[in-house]
């Protein structure tokens, strides 16, 4: 076939139709309405973000932040002494977020060490130990109980826990930080057991073969080649989980005894920032200087999830992109 | 070269023992538990139980209106998040190339899982009533309608703490739709949307379906999110009103008004009630229906989920 | 007298930095059946999917160079993608049929083109499923499930469904590789009646199989055409050695 001819046939071709515009508008129009739904997660959190703060930093307006850490009380002397109390309703109202802070992280860590605890060793079990028809079935019981209703397991805690330990251990308070901090690890096992088991199960058989091909035993393994391995992934649950306990709120509601100590004794009722905010917020008056320090605890809050979960994201990533395996 | 005896490896048998006893008594002491609270509230259990009211200060009666209010708030919640979600799941797996920004967005869904649900509480306050409800009624002239605790803000703040559950559910889903079905419809001259609509959606909806399961059972277990949004301990009438057209009136869900809501309704019982030692057994009977509808959402969904990936294993 | 369909000039293709094809220049001769050879990964199933762009769905990819169908240049920016692939057909490795009835399946291609009439439809299905020598095996169960039928049923339906959007050129990338041996003499006789209506480019990693049914093959190694030329002239009297090297067998 003649060259002029092969190329002189495209005006007619049926190839060289073009796009129309119509079909090119739909098809961008459909793709931009995905995209604006696509971001909707994004916006949100740019939206708790800004109304959060725009609440909270009214607060500003009348708390200074020397305010929100401690009162400068005169005696009758005449000595002015540093207190820290959160008593907003008094008439002398102060807002030191320091027993909150105490409430929060005495209800916390010790939840998070017993949950590490038996959460790992959940999630070795179910990833090493289990046989794995037995696995099928008990994973998916871990994610069940995983859904129970936090209110329920303040209900659990507060009508059969605390008087179980009460009787056991005659705590000065019979709600207290250790009451909740039990309470709390339900929450948190089936979170840390899960991400472990996760984390266990991803690293590729062939190590475990080298590792027995060597000679160890199962538990050497374990503990010297896996755990190792998987050190990110557990950590980033562990991470996880601790911001889990730090923002839970019905069970430490309902079950720390929600007063504002100061101290270091978990047998002692506490108040964490979370049950301060479900339980003074159904009261103020609405642009009160206590509403707006409410938003403020919950700026507090929401900084302290929000770094630990950007934290424990990178771990994860990080651990993705060296397991290129 | 000699085959010596295995060793006994005590101390690593005693490890993976110890390991075993964990996870065992987890399982024992939560069974224990749930034991107890079937026990207790099974007494309380009846048809009468579900549907009435409570009366005479929570003592009598029962939770009708507060499942009727869980019912209504979920069904609403849904509603808002399940399109936004699976819309949202579309566009990360099918159209967006990945970028920067397609990283924050995912990065944005793990952050908003992340969230105390009590934070999630003062968004709903701060941005859905104060601000979109108020601007409302100043638009609309409605006084004070839109600008309050509803079950409307409820809704809508459930479902933005809900959403990530829906997105990773779809993108799951989608994700497990194989790529050779898109390359065929590709192949055959499909636009992007054709094959969207045509071949992977209608392989995906299981998947959806399971996040939406899932869903609702977290938002009907949520309390700290709508303690001051509009749940009450105690209202005299549902929120229903009538929708009149012409002559013919049909009653629908009021999403301005108040509502009660079972999980609420437990923790109002359980941390302010009256009269404890009468209010005990309902306490126990109302939770324990919680438990259960938890439990049966829960267990659907993973059932239809173990379901559909052995059915795409076998592809 | 040889009509010419495609005409390639100087194509090149990148996979981010690593350059996949390096400078094919080749015509394609319409009505026949022309068959690209070579050892594993010198890049005949990218240079296939060359042809009907499929090389676009891949992130990272970036295509140099000219390819004219019946003179028209399908790389040209505004060109109509969807339509170039209706009309150059695609036949994959593994049968990627959809979880739909066979009925389904078959229609789903001209029901995305705006077709809507059921009698019309249902002549499509007859005839395609006769072109692809099938229609006895399944005319009474084509509301059944697709994946039921046996693989080399599969495969013959995928390219029934090929055939129902009307294609004047079908790609066929290493379509027997995955079928038993009685399959595949099914698949070849289906290739050599098809080639009185359409321009047939098969990828082979079986050489018999390129010799058997192929009217012209091109020889590819390490992302560049070695030689082209009639199948017989390649398999009896090759021009370059490398070609001479494969096609006894020496290396590959």
């Amino acid at each position: 076939m003649e060259e002029k001819d092969f190329y002189s046939q495209s005006e007619n071709s049926k190839y060289a139709k073009k796009i129309k515009k119509f079909t090119r508008v739909k098809e961008s129009a459909i793709k931009f309405f995905f995209a604006v739904n696509g971001t909707m997660a994004l916006i949100f959190i740019i939206l708790i973000f800004i109304f959060l703060f725009k609440e909270g930093f009214r607060a500003l307006d009348h708390i200074s932040l020397l305010d929100f850490l401690y009162f400068d009380r005169a005696d009758a002397s005449g000595t002015v002494q540093k207190v820290f109390e959160w008593y907003p309703t008094s008439e002398e109202p102060r807002y030191s977020l320091i027993p909150l802070l105490i409430g929060t992280f005495l209800t916390a860590f010790p939840a998070t060490v017993i949950s590490t605890l038996l959460g790992v060793g959940a999630g070795i079990y179910l990833s090493e130990v289990a046989n794995p028809k037995l696995k099928e079935f008990l994973k998916p019981m871990i994610e069940l109980f995983a859904g129970i209703p936090t209110v329920v397991l303040g209900f659990i805690m507060l009508v059969i826990g605390a008087s179980f330990f009460n009787d056991l251990l005659n705590p000065a308070n019979r709600l207290n930080a250790f009451v909740a901090a039990i309470g709390l690890s339900f929450v948190i096992i089936p979170i840390i057991a899960s991400l472990t088991e996760d984390a266990l199960h991803s690293i590729p058989n062939k190590l475990r073969m080298a590792s027995y091909g060597l000679g160890a035993t199962k538990w050497q393994t374990i503990s010297k080649v896996i755990l190792p391995a998987a050190f990110s992934g557990v950590s980033a649950s562990i991470i996880l989980g601790f911001g889990r306990a730090i923002g839970e709120t019905m069970i430490v509601l309902m079950c720390a005894g929600n007063a504002a100590n100061i101290t270091s004794n978990i047998f002692l009722s506490v108040r964490t920032m979370t049950a301060t905010i479900a339980a003074e917020m159904g009261e103020v008056s609405q642009g009160s200087d206590h509403y707006y320090s409410l938003f403020f605890i919950g700026i507090v809050l929401f900084t302290f999830t929000f770094f630990l979960n950007l934290i424990a994201e990178i771990i994860i990533n990080r651990m993705r992109k060296k397991n290129t395996f | 070269m000699e085959l010596k005896k295995r060793k006994k490896d005590f101390s690593g048998a005693i490890f993976l023992g110890i390991v075993r006893l964990m996870f065992f008594f987890l399982v024992f002491v939560l069974i224990l538990l749930l034991g107890k609270i079937f026990i207790e509230g099974i007494g309380v259990i009846s048809l009468e139980f579900l549907i009435d009211s409570p009366k005479n200060n929570m003592t009598e009666g029962g939770i009708g209106p507060a499942i009727f209010g869980t019912i209504a708030v979920t069904l609403l919640m849904v509603i808002f998040t399940v399109p936004l979600g699976v819309f949202s799941a579309i566009y990360l797996n099918e159209y967006a190339k990945d970028t920067f920004f397609t990283r924050i967005i995912r990065t944005s869904i793990n952050n908003l899982a992340g969230v105390p649900s009590i934070v999630f509480g003062l968004f709903g306050l701060g941005f859905f009533i104060l601000f979109i409800g108020k601007n409302l009624d100043e638009i609309l002239q409605t006084g004070l309608l839109f600008g309050q605790p509803a079950l409307l803000w409820a809704s809508a703040t459930l479902a933005v703490l809900v959403l990530p559950i829906v997105i990773v559910s779809t993108l799951e889903a989608l994700n497990s739709v194989p790529k050779s079905h898109r390359d065929a419809s590709y192949g055959l001259g499909a636009t992007k949307w054709q094959t969207t609509k045509n071949v992977v959606l209608p392989q995906a909806r299981p998947g959806i379906l399971t996040g939406t399961i899932l869903a609702i059972s977290r938002g009907a277990g949520e309390t700290a999110p709508i303690l001051f949004l509009g749940a009450a301990f105690f209202l005299p009438n549902l929120p229903i009103a009538d929708l009149c057209i012409g002559g013919y009136c049909i009653p629908m869900i009021n999403p301005t008004e108040q509502f009660m809501y079972l999980a609420y309704h437990i923790f109002i019982m359980a941390t302010q009630s009256s009269n404890p030692t009468k209010t005990l057994p309902l306490q126990y009977g109302s939770t324990l229906v919680l438990i259960v509808l938890t439990f049966l959402l829960n267990i659907t969904a993973i059932i239809f989920r173990y379901r559909f990936r052995k059915i795409l294993g076998r592809l | 007298m040889k009509e010419i369909k495609i005409v390639v000039k100087d194509l090149n293709l990148f996979y981010g930095d690593k350059q996949a094809l390096k400078n094919i220049t080749l015509d394609i001769l319409a009505k026949r059946v022309t068959a690209f050879i070579g050892p594993s990964g010198c890049g005949k199933s990218t240079f296939l999917r060359v042809l009907n762009r499929m090389n676009d769905l891949i992130d990272n990819v970036k295509t140099k160079g000219e390819v004219f169908i019946d003179g028209v240049n399908i790389y040209d920016k505004s060109l109509d993608i969807v339509n170039l692939r209706k009309n150059v057909g695609m036949v994959f490795q593994k049968s990627n049929l959809f979880p739909k009835t066979i009925y389904e399946n078959i229609v789903y291609g001209p029901k995305i083109n705006g077709i809507r009439d059921k009698k019309f439809l249902d002549e499509i299905v007859e005839k395609t499923l006769n072109q692809a020598a099938i229609w006895d095996e399944v005319k009474d169960r084509l509301n059944e499930n697709a994946l039921s039928l046996s693989g080399g049923q599969q495969q013959r339906l995928c390219i029934a469904r090929a055939l129902a959007v009307e294609p004047e050129i079908i790609l066929m990338d290493e379509p027997a590789s995955a079928l038993d041996p009685i399959s595949t003499a099914k698949i070849e006789e289906l290739i050599h009646d098809l080639k009185k209506e359409y321009t047939i480019v098969i990828v082979t990693h079986n050489m018999q199989q390129a010799a058997r049914v192929s009217d012209q093959t091109a020889f590819f190694y390490l992302g560049e055409l070695i030689e082209y030329d009639k199948t017989t002239t390649i398999f009896t009297n090759p021009g370059n050695k490398q070609t001479e090297d494969y096609v006894t067998g020496r290396f590959g």
